[in-house]
């Protein structure tokens, strides 16, 4: 439970904090919902490859994260997410969007089923209050246990072999989007198969009392693997490169907003295949029908944009310089050799393989230079190697 | 396969009915489903002691709509009145009364400038009100939504306002949304004068004179044309059931199939459509489009489920302020008690005991704490002065609306029930010295009585208050205000819609042309 006076303090401290606070060169730090964050260790540089050539270690404490019981946690969640959550069986993880009535996107998170009826949803932005008004009418528990969880994100080719030296048998068997449960110091450990980086990883979730050990010995297994602790920067630049959204960068959180219209819905965000309007109710479902049949405004795409120079909110143009869009998101990417970027464009814009410039504004030396990069739309994601599919997981 | 002309009425209260008639009128085939032995809902005559009968919630008519009442023939189907056009009397304590009859006022020394005052504000007040009482006859418009009908709806709105005139139209727009109490400061002196005409504003309603939305209550109560002037109240002959009863006979001869002691359950859906009701008794009756007389939290809440409907709606359901305020007093009375001051003409019209807008403001100040007033105010009626169908000869029953008696009280109800019972008593002995001695039997009705009695959530007569947020395009709640629902099929006719509450079956027709508007398979 969240304490009442937790405003008085100024920034909480993550139970691994003895640890990363060590391993903080710089003291870098951000500040994510109410806790101390690592911006970088070391390099980011140095991150980003540890967590796409051998294993990362992201602290994921912060994470904002509810527990959700009783005997109406199925119906209950299934009328907030427009996903269909029946299909989520105990001991399988889902992702999805949650909308308000006008069908715009409030958040979006994973679903844990960790057990029957028993569910923990993770979010980028706090929900407490909006799943509490959604649970009139619902028999259900929602507590939001934020900081009675330690977590721990470990990502990369690595990671299943670091795991199983650390004592995790069998893990490599857990399917992507799975969950499974291990004796660790007395004490549960909760292991899934998921991430924010597009490749094979796992979180681990753990009673904050036993969070350090968990650190130490996740290090000590890690060392012949090239295990190094990763911050937020390299952890953005992995998920850009796996196209995930980032709820404030990508699209602005439905309740946030002031001007409704700069809100997306789901269609808007590429998320259609989240959106199950065969269930008979779900919030946003009417004005989500409403959209399917009069279109709707904008299209979600990856854009492989020509050059070096990084996109970062970029106006997109046609050929004839007519504005169509916006960059969210974008960068160098190391791994697909490509300079990549997520955008917004109007509709009809944004079919693959269409052409568009992008106007991007660059500094060499104290000069500013602007250049209008001819870039296209990609389909497949920039970065996606097979073995993050494959089961049992390989171990490099 | 359900008959696409098949709708089934949940609830058989005067707009229930109302509603039914018209769409059975219009050639639907129409099941009306009651709960209780009888239709009438709030507006019903029932014997609450052997030889006494009394209306056992709404007891004075003023808003039935004119319309209705010749396109649906009440008075040939059985509608008549025992007495029009009933003054006010303020009670006074020491028996020097005021009596007021629309715009005339006479009695304890008021002055002449409050008698020409009272001219004006009546003139004023009444002008208002017609101005409500025209939106009362269309569905309310929604904003946002371009369609023709609807433009024409807002464009008449602001048609009706110009028309007041640039002094009327700004004096209403100063105060519709202001309380009585400055109101009434502005224009009189006499404090029973003031005290009286402030009740009109907060009667039934969760407000002190100094509330906000005072005046509109105030405004809305004169908004009908009952057999009189403007805003004039009436006493059916046989109470207000006589209302319903009529409107009973009116459905029943347009072909409405009316079934009593039939309790749904909870209504059916098929995805997000209606597929029919179900009964208590386990019975299902299939329909194409239902129609729910019920008020929304228990039409949303105990009917259908909030399940079936999206988050923001439910809170804003939820968030539907109607927490009764005002309890229900019938007393049987072996003859007629003397009122000091009163002459015996004077007795069977309407008393009410509020001696000055401080003290109903006192009264409605306990209200806030979860208390009942100990100095509470009233408005009295003694029917059966006019009426002999409602006691033996030469016996009476006295009804009365008393204020502040909050559905949330601290201690419950339960235990209380008594204490304020005799406190009502004493309160009213001071101004009939001899009542204890008549009163042969008894009935308090709380807002948690009413809640169980008429299906009524929070016990509130109006099924919500009425209330500038909680009116129009707003009643109950946007998204709901056009009498239809985020379900399809499932259509609201009850006083939680606008215009609102009171025994004038607006609600009733609005939503029966809404229904018909949408096509037969509605």
């Amino acid at each position: 439970m969240i304490d009442r006076d937790h405003f008085r303090v100024g920034a909480l401290r993550s139970p691994f904090h003895s640890r990363t606070e060590r391993l903080n060169q710089f003291n870098a730090w951000d500040r994510w919902k109410d806790y101390l964050s690592a911006r970088q260790y070391e390099d980011e540089s140095l991150e980003y490859f540890a967590c796409r050539n051998a294993c990362g270690v992201f602290d994921l404490t912060p994470m904002t994260k509810h527990l959700i019981t009783g005997p109406d946690a199925l119906p209950f969640l299934d009328r907030v997410m427009t996903r269909n959550v029946t299909k989520i069986k105990p001991g399988r993880v889902g992702y999805s969007v949650w909308c308000n009535e006008s069908g715009r996107v409030i958040d979006d998170g994973t679903i844990f089923h960790l057990r029957e009826n028993v569910y923990r949803l993770c979010s980028q932005e706090r929900q407490l209050d909006w799943l509490l008004t959604s649970a009139i009418g619902f028999d259900v528990d929602i507590v939001e246990d934020t900081n009675d969880v330690a977590a721990l994100a470990v990502q990369g080719p690595t990671s299943c072999a670091v795991l199983k030296k650390m004592g995790l048998d069998g893990i490599e068997t857990l399917k992507p989007f799975g969950l499974t449960y291990y004796a660790f110091e007395g004490t549960e450990l909760l292991v899934s198969r998921t991430g924010y980086t597009g490749d094979l990883g796992y979180e681990l979730w753990i009673d904050p009392a036993n969070a350090e050990p968990l650190w130490d010995q996740l290090f000590a297994a890690g060392r012949d693997y090239g295990i190094r602790p990763m911050g937020g920067e390299a952890l953005d630049l992995s998920r850009i490169e796996a196209g995930f959204l980032l709820a404030g960068v990508d699209f602005l959180p439905a309740d946030e907003a002031i001007r409704p219209d700069r809100t997306r819905s789901p269609f808007e965000l590429g998320l259609g295949w989240l959106v199950d309007l065969d269930k008979p109710c779900f919030t946003g479902r009417r004005a989500l029908i409403e959209e399917k049949q009069n279109g709707s405004r904008y299209n979600f795409v990856k854009l492989d944009i020509d050059g070096n120079k990084e996109a970062d909110n970029s106006f997109i143009f046609t050929k004839r310089e007519k504005f169509v869009g916006v960059v969210t998101s974008a960068m160098w990417s190391p791994s697909a050799k490509a300079n990549i970027a997520l955008a917004s464009l109007e509709v009809p814009y944004g079919q693959p393989g269409e052409e568009f410039l992008a106007e991007i504004y660059y500094q060499r030396e104290l000069k500013w230079n602007r250049v209008m990069a001819p870039c296209r739309v990609v389909d497949k994601i920039f970065f996606d190697p097979p073995r993050r599919r494959m089961t049992p997981a390989p171990d490099f | 396969m359900t008959d696409a002309n098949q709708v089934v009425v949940i609830g058989g209260g005067h707009n229930g009915l109302v509603c039914a008639a018209y769409l059975a009128k219009a050639g639907r085939t129409v099941t009306l489903l009651e709960a209780a032995g009888t239709v009438g809902g709030a507006a019903v005559t029932r014997e609450f002691t052997p030889g006494f009968k009394v209306s056992a919630c709404a007891h004075v008519l003023n808003l039935l709509d004119a319309e209705i009442r010749s396109e649906l023939a009440l008075d040939a189907n059985g509608l008549e009145f025992s007495r029009v056009s009933l003054q006010t009397i303020a009670l006074a304590d020491d028996g020097n009364h005021l009596s007021i009859s629309g715009a005339a006022v006479s009695g304890n020394g008021v002055s002449e400038a409050d008698q020409s005052a009272l001219v004006e504000y009546r003139r004023r007040m009444e002008r208002f009100a017609q101005l409500l009482s025209r939106l009362h006859k269309r569905p309310p418009p929604r904003p946002g939504v371009n369609n023709s009908g609807n433009l024409v709806n807002l464009a008449r709105l602001g048609l009706d306002l110009r028309r007041l005139g640039k002094t009327d139209m700004r004096e209403f727009l100063r105060i519709a949304g202001i309380n009585i109490y400055d109101v009434l400061e502005e224009n009189f002196e006499h404090p029973l004068l003031k005290g009286a005409l402030s009740l009109d504003g907060v009667l039934g309603a969760q407000l002190g004179p100094r509330s906000n939305n005072s005046v509109l209550n105030a405004l809305y109560r004169i908004s009908g044309r009952v057999s009189g002037g403007q805003g004039s109240l009436a006493i059916p002959r046989g109470g207000m059931g006589a209302v319903t009863s009529a409107l009973g006979v009116a459905a029943e001869r347009n072909g409405v199939s009316i079934r009593t002691s039939s309790r749904v359950k909870c209504i059916q859906l098929d995805g997000d459509r209606v597929r029919g009701v179900e009964l208590d008794n386990g019975e299902q009756i299939a329909a194409a489009a239902i129609v729910s007389n019920a008020d929304p939290k228990a039409t949303f809440f105990g009917l259908l489920g909030a399940r079936h409907l999206e988050a923001e709606f439910v809170r804003r359901i939820d968030n539907i302020r109607m927490r009764g305020n005002a309890a229900k007093l019938h007393l049987a009375l072996d003859s007629l008690p003397e009122f000091t001051g009163l002459a015996n003409d004077q007795v069977g019209e309407r008393l009410v005991i509020a001696p000055d807008m401080a003290y109903v403001e006192r009264a409605f100040d306990h209200s806030k704490y979860g208390r009942y007033s100990t100095e509470p105010v009233f408005e009295i009626t003694i029917p059966s002065i006019h009426d002999d169908s409602l006691a033996s000869s030469g016996q009476h029953v006295l009804s009365a609306v008393v204020q502040y008696a909050p559905y949330a009280l601290k201690e419950g109800w339960d235990s209380t029930r008594q204490a304020f019972l005799s406190q009502i008593i004493d309160v009213l002995a001071r101004y009939a010295p001899d009542l204890r001695q008549h009163i042969v039997a008894s009935e308090l009705l709380t807002p948690v009585d009413i809640e169980q009695e008429f299906g009524i959530t929070g016990g509130h007569w109006h099924h919500g208050e009425y209330a500038l947020d909680q009116a129009l395009m707003l009643r109950p709640v946007p998204g709901a205000a056009q009498y239809t629902t985020p379900i399809n099929g499932l259509f609201l006719c009850g006083a939680g819609c606008h215009p609102g509450g009171g025994v004038m079956g607006n609600a009733g027709r609005n939503a029966a042309a809404v229904v018909l508007g949408q096509g037969r398979a509605a």
